[in-house]
C-alpha cells in the first residue's frame, strides 16, 4: 500500500489521536469488547459488545485503520479483508468513553515458499557448497512462524535423486549439500504441504586433470591438439574454456591461448630446429613435449 | 602622386602574395625542396607528415624510394581502422647515425598521439644527396599480404539471458563467475607504489573484471585506492589468467602497512574468437637501446582486429610477478598476417627476471 506524504500525515495524526484514545480507557464509562485470542490471517470473526446505542468502533492493525459506526450489544462482524496481515490488532470501542482490547492474527496455512538455491553453478565433488533456503508464506504473504516441514528433493540429471527434510523455525529452513560427480543440470525441489518451488543449479566441471597434447608434424609447422580436455571425474570441460600452449625454440617463445572447441583445443606453430612444448588450462600443467632438428 | 599610388599597389600586392605562399605551406615546401643538409630532409618529411600533406612529403622523395603514394600513406597514416589512423604525429626527433659527402643515415623517434597515449616508432632512413638538395629515401612498407581463403570458424560465444525483473523475491537468478587473485606483489617504484599480480576467471563463464586495490596504513585506515584501468585484460573467458599492475602516484611504500584487494566481475556476453597467436618473444634492445620484449602477433581468425594491446607479466626465478608492463600496436592485425610488436622493461627489472607471459586485449569494430 503506498500513501503520499500528506497521506502518511494524516494517518498518523488518526493514529496518535487513536493512541490518546487507549491511554484513557475507563475514563469514563465504557462499553465492553469480547475479542479471540487469536485469530487465524484471512478469517472473518465476531466481537461481542455489550451496552446500549451507538458507539464508534476502531480497529487498528499493522497494515491499516478501521473505522466503523456499531450499535452496542450486538456482534461487530469484522470482514476476512481487515486481517489478512498477520501480527498485533487493537480493537478500540468509543462511547463517548473508550475502551481497547488487543488480539493476535496469526499467519495462515503455508501457501508460498520463496525458495533461494546458491549459487547457480558449482564445481563437481565439492563438499558443502550448495545452499538452499527456503521461506514459508501463507496465501496473504505472511512468514508463517509456526514450524512447517519443508521436503527438499534433489535430482541430478544423471544417477539416482535423494531428499532432505527440514523444519522451519521463525518461518525459515535451509540445507548445505555437496555437488554430486557429474556435470549437467540438478533440478532441486523444495516443497511444503502442496506447495512447490523448482530450482536448477548447473554443475560444471571442475579443473582439467590429466592434461595431454600430442603433435602432428608437417614440413616446418607442427600442429598441437589436446586429447579431450575432462576434469578428474571424467567430466569434459566446457566449450570456450583456455588452454595455453607454449612453445620455446630458438626463435624465443611462441604462446597461443586458445579456446576449447568441441571437446578439444587445437593450435599450429611454425618449426625453427628444436623446440619445447608445454600445455596448461587454468592452474593445470600438461605433459611437454620435445621436438627434434630435423623438423 | 600617379606613381606613388602604382608603387603602393605592387608593394602591397607583393606582400599579399608572400603571406598566402607562406600559409599554403610554401616557406616548408621550400625548405624541403631546398634541405641543403640531412637533417633538414628528415625534419621537413617529418613536418610535412605532421601537416597530413602526404601527397607533397611523397613528392620530396628520393626516387629510389621502393614505394608508392598509397603504400606509403599507408604506412605514415595507418589503415583498416588501426590505432595509427586515430593518432597525429606529435613530434620527431632526427639524430645523425652516419653520414658522407653523398648520402646519410640519420634515425628519427616520431611520436605519435593517440586517445590510448603516445606510441613511438623509431625508425632508420637514408637520406641521399640529389644534386644542391637531400631527399630521403622511404623503405617499402614490409605489407604482408595473404592469399584468399575461406577460414573456418567454429563461432562460439556466449548470451546471457538475465532474471526476469517481474518475478517475486528468491525468484532463480545466474550468478557472477567466479574469479580468483592468484598472486599479488607489492613493490615500490621511483614516485610510486605498485600492485602487481594475476587474476584467473575459475568459471566456466566469461566474466568482466575490475581489480581495485586499497593501500592501508597501520591503522587500517585508506591512504588511496586505485583500479587496474587498461592495465589487465578486463575480458576474461573460463581458466584464463590475465596479470594486472596498479599503480599509486606519489604514495611511499613505508606508509603502506596492508593492501585490500577487491576483483569484481560480471558476466557479459562474450566470443571466443579471434585467437591471436604471440609468437617468437625474446627479450632484446630497441634502437634507442632500451630492454624490451619483442615478438610477432597474428591474428588467426579470419576477421581484421582493428586495434590491440600486448600485455605482458615477468617472473623472477621463484615465480613471483616482478613487473607488468603493456603496448599498444599502431597496425591492424589483419588475418594471418605477423605483425611486430615491442614492449617496454624496466632497466632493474630486466636484470632480475627470468621468465615471462603475453596476452594480447583486441578491438575489432565489427564485433563489437
Amino acid at each position: 500500500m503506498q500513501r503520499t506524504i500528506p497521506g502518511h500525515f494524516a494517518f498518523c495524526k488518526r493514529i496518535a489521536g487513536l493512541a490518546l484514545l487507549c491511554v484513557l480507557p475507563g475514563w469514563a464509562w465504557a462499553a465492553e469488547l469480547h475479542v479471540p485470542a487469536t485469530v487465524e490471517a484471512g478469517q472473518g470473526f465476531s466481537i461481542s459488545t455489550a451496552g446500549s446505542g451507538q458507539a464508534i468502533f476502531y480497529l487498528v492493525g499493522p497494515d491499516h485503520v478501521l473505522k466503523r459506526t456499531v450499535s452496542l450489544g450486538n456482534d461487530l462482524q469484522i470482514q476476512a479483508s481487515d486481517v489478512r496481515a498477520a501480527g498485533r490488532y487493537q480493537a478500540i470501542l468509543c462511547d463517548p468513553a473508550c475502551t481497547s482490547a488487543t488480539f493476535e492474527v496469526t499467519a495462515a496455512p503455508p501457501a508460498h515458499l520463496s525458495f533461494f538455491l546458491h549459487p547457480s553453478r558449482v564445481p563437481v565433488s565439492t563438499p558443502d557448497s550448495i545452499d538452499a533456503a527456503a521461506f514459508v508464506f501463507d496465501r496473504y504473504f505472511n512468514l508463517v512462524l509456526t514450524p512447517a516441514a519443508v521436503d527438499f528433493r534433489i535430482t541430478p540429471a544423471s544417477g539416482a535423486g535423494f531428499s532432505r527434510q527440514g523444519v522451519t523455525r521463525d518461518g525459515v529452513t535451509w540445507m548445505h549439500m555437496g555437488s554430486t560427480l557429474h556435470e549437467g543440470p540438478v533440478q532441486v525441489t523444495a516443497t511444503v504441504g502442496n506447495v512447490e518451488e523448482k530450482r536448477v543449479i548447473q554443475q560444471v566441471a571442475a579443473e582439467a586433470c590429466g592434461l595431454r597434447m600430442k603433435a602432428l608434424t608437417s614440413a616446418n609447422t607442427v600442429t598441437l591438439e589436446t586429447d579431450p580436455v575432462r576434469d578428474c571425474s571424467g567430466n569434459a570441460l566446457p566449450d570456450g574454456t583456455v588452454v595455453s600452449f607454449t612453445k620455446v625454440d630458438k626463435a624465443g617463445k611462441s604462446t597461443v591461448d586458445t579456446p576449447i572447441k568441441k571437446g578439444i583445443a587445437r593450435v599450429q606453430f611454425s618449426l625453427h630446429g628444436p623446440a619445447q612444448i608445454s600445455v596448461a588450462c587454468g592452474v593445470a600443467l600438461g605433459n611437454e613435449l620435445a621436438l627434434n632438428g630435423k623438423l | 602622386m600617379k606613381w606613388g599610388l602604382v608603387t603602393f599597389l605592387g608593394i602591397a600586392t607583393a606582400l599579399l602574395v608572400g603571406f598566402a605562399w607562406v600559409q599554403s605551406g610554401g616557406l616548408k615546401q621550400h625548405a624541403m625542396f631546398s634541405a641543403v643538409t640531412p637533417e633538414e630532409a628528415v625534419q621537413a618529411l617529418m613536418s610535412q607528415i605532421q601537416a597530413h600533406n602526404y601527397q607533397q612529403a611523397y613528392a620530396s622523395l628520393d626516387p629510389s624510394s621502393d614505394t608508392d603514394l598509397a603504400s606509403f600513406i599507408r604506412d605514415v597514416a595507418g589503415s583498416d581502422g588501426s590505432l595509427r589512423t586515430y593518432s597525429s604525429l606529435q613530434a620527431a626527433e632526427v639524430s645523425p647515425l652516419h653520414a658522407d659527402g653523398d648520402q646519410a643515415l640519420m634515425r628519427v623517434r616520431m611520436n605519435w598521439s593517440s586517445a590510448l597515449g603516445s606510441l613511438d616508432d623509431v625508425r632508420d632512413l637514408r637520406v641521399l644527396h640529389d644534386g644542391s638538395v637531400w631527399r630521403v629515401v622511404w623503405p617499402k612498407p614490409p605489407f604482408s599480404t595473404v592469399p584468399p581463403q575461406v577460414v573456418s570458424v567454429n563461432y562460439l560465444r556466449w548470451d546471457v539471458i538475465g532474471r526476469n525483473t517481474s518475478q517475486t523475491w528468491g525468484a532463480q537468478d545466474v550468478d557472477s563467475p567466479k574469479v580468483r587473485i592468484t598472486s599479488m606483489n607489492a613493490i615500490s617504484r621511483p614516485g610510486r607504489v605498485v600492485i602487481l599480480g594475476e587474476v584467473e576467471n575459475e568459471d566456466t563463464v566469461p566474466a568482466y573484471l575490475n581489480v581495485n586495490a586499497t593501500l592501508l596504513k597501520a591503522d587500517g585506515s585508506p591512504i588511496e585506492e586505485e583500479g587496474s584501468f587498461d592495465l589487465i585484460s578486463h575480458v576474461l573467458l573460463p581458466k584464463q589468467v590475465s596479470p594486472f599492475r596498479i599503480d599509486f602516484p606519489g604514495v611511499r611504500m613505508d606508509a603502506v602497512k596492508s593492501v585490500r584487494m577487491d576483483a569484481r566481475a560480471l558476466l557479459v556476453p562474450a566470443s571466443a574468437d579471434p585467437v591471436i597467436a604471440v609468437s617468437d618473444q625474446a627479450l632484446s634492445k630497441d634502437g634507442l637501446n632500451r630492454n624490451v620484449l619483442k615478438g610477432e602477433l597474428v591474428n588467426q581468425s579470419g576477421r581484421p582486429v582493428n586495434i590491440a594491446q600486448v600485455l605482458a607479466a615477468y617472473y623472477d626465478n621463484s615465480g613471483k610477478v616482478i613487473w607488468v608492463s603493456d603496448g599498444y600496436v599502431d597496425q591492424a592485425l589483419m588475418p594471418q598476417v605477423l605483425v611486430p610488436f615491442a614492449v617496454d622493461i624496466p632497466d632493474d627489472i630486466a636484470g632480475r627476471l627470468k621468465t615471462y607471459r603475453v596476452i594480447v586485449n583486441h578491438y575489432s569494430r565489427l564485433s563489437n
